[in-house]
């Protein structure tokens, strides 16, 4: 019976399961952190709007722009030094036409949408918002639809 | 300024997360996408686990944060661009296995492909900005 389960989880989780509950226990705690300190939830995507006040005329989520910049230097020095610790230093093996037309895509949607992954899928659903768990239903379907839909085209990885 | 510095602080926690989970790489992202590892669950059930605990029981306990703020108690509400803007997003996300957050992040890991993500993220933003503040914001 042990070793049934051991084989299902295994199949589902063919990289083991630690370092990605490890990784989201500390990606918990550092949003935790802002919150108990600065009183705010802080989802990524309302990075792009603040930085956007400092180069264009943009007025959304001018308030914020120090501290998200801030935070945001925060994410390349931490893992900067999680690479120095254990590894992973990588380039990214996704075609360039992926990254560009995807990260349009992701840039808009995350705007329109006022989340993403973390914005809806950490802050919103933490917060039990109806909203944030439609919109992470939504863009999780659509998204696994398009990445089957690029791999079954032979477009890898 | 120290407010800067606990936001930068928290940003360290979380990128570094975000690179010891994998969700860093596209590539891990793309394997849960074409559902062959299912790892990104984990990790979004742990960060979540964490964040569920924080914003029910920090309120309860405290009237303001550590510097004296006042708690967010902001729930994402519905409103017209939610499902239209969560579908774009999940064509973006599915095509590259890039989200701004971990985009961010992984230049922190030597990977300089991601620039043109992030580009072409801040371009995305621009753009939905532009249609939503009007032309003033062309100026």
């Amino acid at each position: 019976m042990a070793q049934l389960q051991a084989a299902e989880v295994a199949r589902l989780f063919p990289t083991g399961i630690a370092l990605f509950l490890e990784g989201g226990l500390v990606m918990g705690l550092g949003l935790a952190l802002i919150y108990l300190t600065l009183g705010v939830k802080a989802g990524a995507s309302s990075f792009l709007s603040s930085i956007l006040t400092y180069i264009t005329p943009l007025q959304a989520e001018r308030h914020s722009r120090e501290w998200r910049l801030a935070m945001v230097i925060g994410m390349v020095l931490g893992a900067w030094l999680c690479g120095m610790w254990r590894g992973g230093f990588f380039q990214t093996a996704v075609a360039p036409w992926r990254l560009l037309l995807g990260g349009l895509l992701v840039g808009y949607g995350s705007r329109l949408s006022s989340g993403c992954t973390s914005g809806h899928g950490l802050m919103g659903m933490a917060s039990f918002s109806r909203a944030s768990l439609q919109a992470v239903l939504v863009f999780m379907g659509v998204a696994i639809l398009t990445a089957q839909l690029v791999w079954h085209l032979g477009v890898r990885p | 300024m120290i407010r800067l510095l606990w936001a930068a602080l928290g940003g360290v926690l979380f990128g570094f997360g975000l690179a010891l989970s994998g969700m860093a790489r596209p590539e891990v992202v793309l394997s849960f996408l074409q559902l062959r590892d299912f790892g990104l669950l984990l990790v979004m059930a742990s960060s979540l686990l964490v964040l569920m605990l924080v914003f029910w029981l920090a309120p309860r306990l405290r009237r303001t944060s550590l510097l004296g703020e006042p708690f967010s108690m902001e729930v994402k509400p519905f409103h017209r661009g939610l499902i239209p803007g969560a579908v774009i997003f999940g064509v973006g996300w599915g095509l590259s296995g890039v989200c701004p957050g971990a985009g961010l992040a992984s230049l922190g890991l030597g990977n300089w492909p991601m620039l043109l993500a992030i580009a072409a993220m801040l371009l995305g933003a621009w753009i939905h900005g532009v249609r939503v503040e009007g032309r003033r914001s062309l100026r």
